[in-house]
């Protein structure tokens, strides 16, 4: 039953200066769970999402993906795994960016590869062969010579979705992934995920399309002020009475 | 002697400027205050007195003067100082990456020094080369403070055979020869421009 959990985050806390930002997240995430995260913003969606991927470190609580401590509580205070474990844990997920941070003086061919062969020591000829079929599962084989500047943001996101899978991920981060894009070029994107969900990918999707995360989503987390609010599935969700819930989902609708 | 001057600065000063850039951002604190005070003393005193105070530093330190030490003295103190410029321009371009990258590359498992090398590092390139090309043509007209530890180079040997023939031509023919010398180096740094143009 154990290794059916992939993600296990425990009593969570992060304060930036004065300000607790995460105040007692646990969240459990099973293989092949699709999770949305929202709320308003400030409340935490995006840090949490920052302590789980380790670019952020917790101040309290634990972390484990599969049977790996990223972090966990010794005698009362946090203790990260050393380095060697975290570059292992590093290759259980992927992050897909707001902003995409593509390499601009990468190829989108090499911005994929780069990562597989110089940190996992794929040999190149599986590397590229196996970039160019996520290349064309997602609709960019034409694309592998191109530059990041010479692509819209919607093809600019699905390459950072690619460069994330390249590394054959267990769970699959989304920080807002539509954010940064022209509404016409959300669905192609959307679209993806929306494929990936219906490939059994582990993923945890912190956004503000509130219909797409209705439809994609196994369960829907509600956070404000730090703390996970409501969490349940889709329709227990949208027909909550929770009253801040519904308050976030009406400006929403505004 | 002065496109040698001009060359080993170069050659020397660029990666030891990135080095001292390293210092500048260290997060130890000695260090980063060490290199201020270095890169301040470099950048706030003329290069006339930093050649002159190097080219005798032997004999203050050791009590004696080296054989031979003058042309070895006037590239420590020409890389030291354009080290010092070249520092503040790579911590410049350092710092204006796009925390982003860095963690793209911390989430793809590349290390610190892969990091660097592979992702940040290139780009820096890219945004620098303008002003580095300033610094270049500077070095290049600089070059002509070597006459003080009396090594020959060309605007003095030009302003030697002036006061000889009492005529101002060999000092405008020195200064074309900047000229065409500097305009070769703009030349250059232009190719290396449109050659990273690749991307934006």
């Amino acid at each position: 039953m154990g290794n059916d959990v992939l993600l296990e985050i425990k009593n969570m806390k992060k304060s930036f200066n004065d300000l607790e930002v995460l105040k007692d997240i646990s969240l459990t995430v099973r293989r092949g769970e699709v999770i949305s995260v929202i709320g308003p913003s400030g409340s935490g969606k995006s840090t949490l999402l920052r302590c789980a991927t380790l670019l952020e470190k917790m101040d309290e609580g634990s972390l484990k993906y599969l049977d790996s401590y990223a972090a966990d509580m010794v005698d009362g205070r946090i203790k990260y795994a050393p380095k060697s474990e975290l570059k292992k844990i590093r290759n259980y997920f992927g992050l897909v960016f707001q902003n995409f941070n593509l390499f601009p003086h990468y190829s989108v061919l090499r911005n994929i590869t780069e990562a597989p062969i110089h940190t996992e020591h794929i040999p190149e000829r599986i590397a590229v062969a196996k970039a160019r079929e996520l290349l064309k599962d997602l609709g960019l084989s034409d694309k592998e010579n191109a530059y990041p500047f010479e692509l819209s943001g919607g093809q600019q996101q699905r390459v950072s979705i690619a460069r994330a899978l390249a590394k054959s991920p267990e769970v699959l981060f989304f920080d807002e992934p539509t954010s940064a894009l022209d509404p016409e070029l959300t669905g192609e994107v959307l679209r993806v995920i929306r494929k990936l969900a219906s490939q059994k990918m582990t993923m945890i999707i912190v956004t503000h399309e509130m219909q797409f995360a209705r439809e994609v989503s196994d369960r829907i987390i509600f956070m404000e002020n730090g703390v996970i609010e409501v969490e349940g599935t889709p329709d227990e969700l949208f027909n909550s009475q929770h009253g801040r819930l519904n308050e976030f989902l009406g400006r929403l609708k505004e | 002697m002065s496109v040698e001057i001009f060359a080993l600065t170069l050659l020397f000063s660029l990666p030891l400027g990135l080095l001292v850039s390293f210092g500048r951002m260290s997060r130890i604190k000695p260090v980063r205050y060490l290199v201020n005070f270095y890169i301040s003393i470099m950048r706030g005193t003329p290069l006339m007195l930093q050649l002159i105070v190097v080219y005798f530093a032997p004999y203050y330190v050791f009590g004696k003067t080296i054989n031979g030490f003058r042309f070895p003295a006037v590239i420590i103190a020409f890389s030291i100082n354009y080290a010092a410029y070249f520092a503040e321009i790579y911590r410049g371009g350092i710092e204006s990456m796009p925390k982003g990258q860095y963690e793209a590359a911390e989430v793809l498992g590349f290390n610190r020094f892969q990091t660097f090398f592979k992702i940040i590092f290139p780009q820096v390139i890219k945004r620098i080369l303008p002003a580095v090309t300033n610094e270049t043509i500077t070095l290049v007209k600089d070059t002509s403070l070597a006459f003080v530890l009396a090594e020959v180079e060309m605007f003095t040997m030009a302003k030697q055979i002036a006061a000889k023939d009492a005529s101002i031509m060999p000092l405008m023919v020195a200064g074309l020869f900047y000229y065409v010398f500097n305009a070769l180096v703009a030349m250059v740094m232009d190719r290396f421009e449109k050659k990273l143009s690749y991307y934006r």
